[in-house]
């Protein structure tokens, strides 16, 4: 993977057979949880019938998930109010369906844009802006399991078991960042 | 650290507008690169790159920024839309 560059109206990058592996493999996991998550929605007849869907009403225990799916208030940590805790509910039993549909929407265009074999790729800028969405919560999954904060160094001491992975959060840093430059140059 | 003036004066146009009286905050978080928020902050509200990258820097600096207002309804999707796309947003009534 040597970056993305713009050139006739398509985005283009190549990747190696591993890289694809390693992207392919996180974007498949966090996939699997957000779907995992659609599953606990209420199933109700109604919501059959209508199409509309209701997700759940509780923020995730998960904190991987729970940075995916944020709460619409910011609560109070020591003294939420009840009017602050039923609006969040609410809101997110609303909206949760269409952002975790979004979410799951962006990692399959990686799915089926990225071959397993690597190789070049050649993006539509709506294409690329979904890669840039699922590189994002691939991203957000790793640095929150990793604990990344404001002044994370390039390399963290060898007896740290997060070491080996932070490579790989770097690493996707880089192609996300790559790919901004190419679609705002 | 914040300097409330600049965060109103962001809101002063939309505000006027109408009956508005919700607003969508952008908080900081150590992963989300900043070019990708000012992109985010172009293409989800048609910002020009100059505004976009100043609510970005307000958001990175002030550890927050109003990035839209309107109707509850309008907030609501506008923080959805945000959430999609990995920011992590709230709304507020202030």
């Amino acid at each position: 993977m040597k970056g993305w560059r713009r050139k006739g109206g398509k985005v283009l990058a190549g990747f190696e057979q591993q890289e694809a592996a390693v992207l392919r493999g996180l974007v498949s996991q966090v996939d699997d949880m957000l779907r995992a998550r659609a599953q606990e929605a209420p199933q109700d007849e109604l919501a059959e019938l209508t199409g509309i869907k209701t997700g759940p009403s509780e923020s995730p225990n998960d904190p991987v998930l729970s940075r995916l799916l944020p709460d619409f208030h910011k609560l109070d940590p020591d003294n939420p109010t009840t009017e602050d805790l039923d609006s969040v509910a609410a809101l997110r039993s609303l909206h949760e369906p269409e952002v975790l549909d979004a979410k799951v929407g962006v990692a399959a265009v990686v799915m089926d844009t990225l071959p397993p074999e690597g190789g070049d790729i050649r993006l539509t800028y709506e294409q690329a802006d979904a890669w840039l969405a699922a590189l994002n919560d691939v991203r957000l999954a790793l640095g929150t399991a990793l604990d990344v904060t404001d002044d994370m160094p390039d390399e963290l001491p060898e007896d740290d078991p997060r070491a080996p992975h932070l490579g790989v959060y770097h690493w996707l840093t880089w192609v996300q960042e790559s790919l901004v430059q190419a679609l705002t140059e | 650290m914040t300097t409330p003036v600049e965060a109103e004066e962001t809101l002063g146009a939309d505000a006027a507008a109408g009956d508005s009286p919700w607003q969508t905050i952008v908080w900081n978080d150590p992963v989300n690169l900043m070019s990708y928020v000012t992109y985010v902050f172009q293409k989800l509200f048609g910002y020009s790159r100059d505004h976009a990258t100043k609510l970005m820097l307000d958001v990175h600096h002030k550890g927050k920024a109003a990035v839209s207002s309107g109707t509850k309804e309008k907030v609501e999707g506008d923080v959805a839309k945000l959430h999609a796309a990995g920011l992590w947003a709230t709304m507020e009534q202030p």
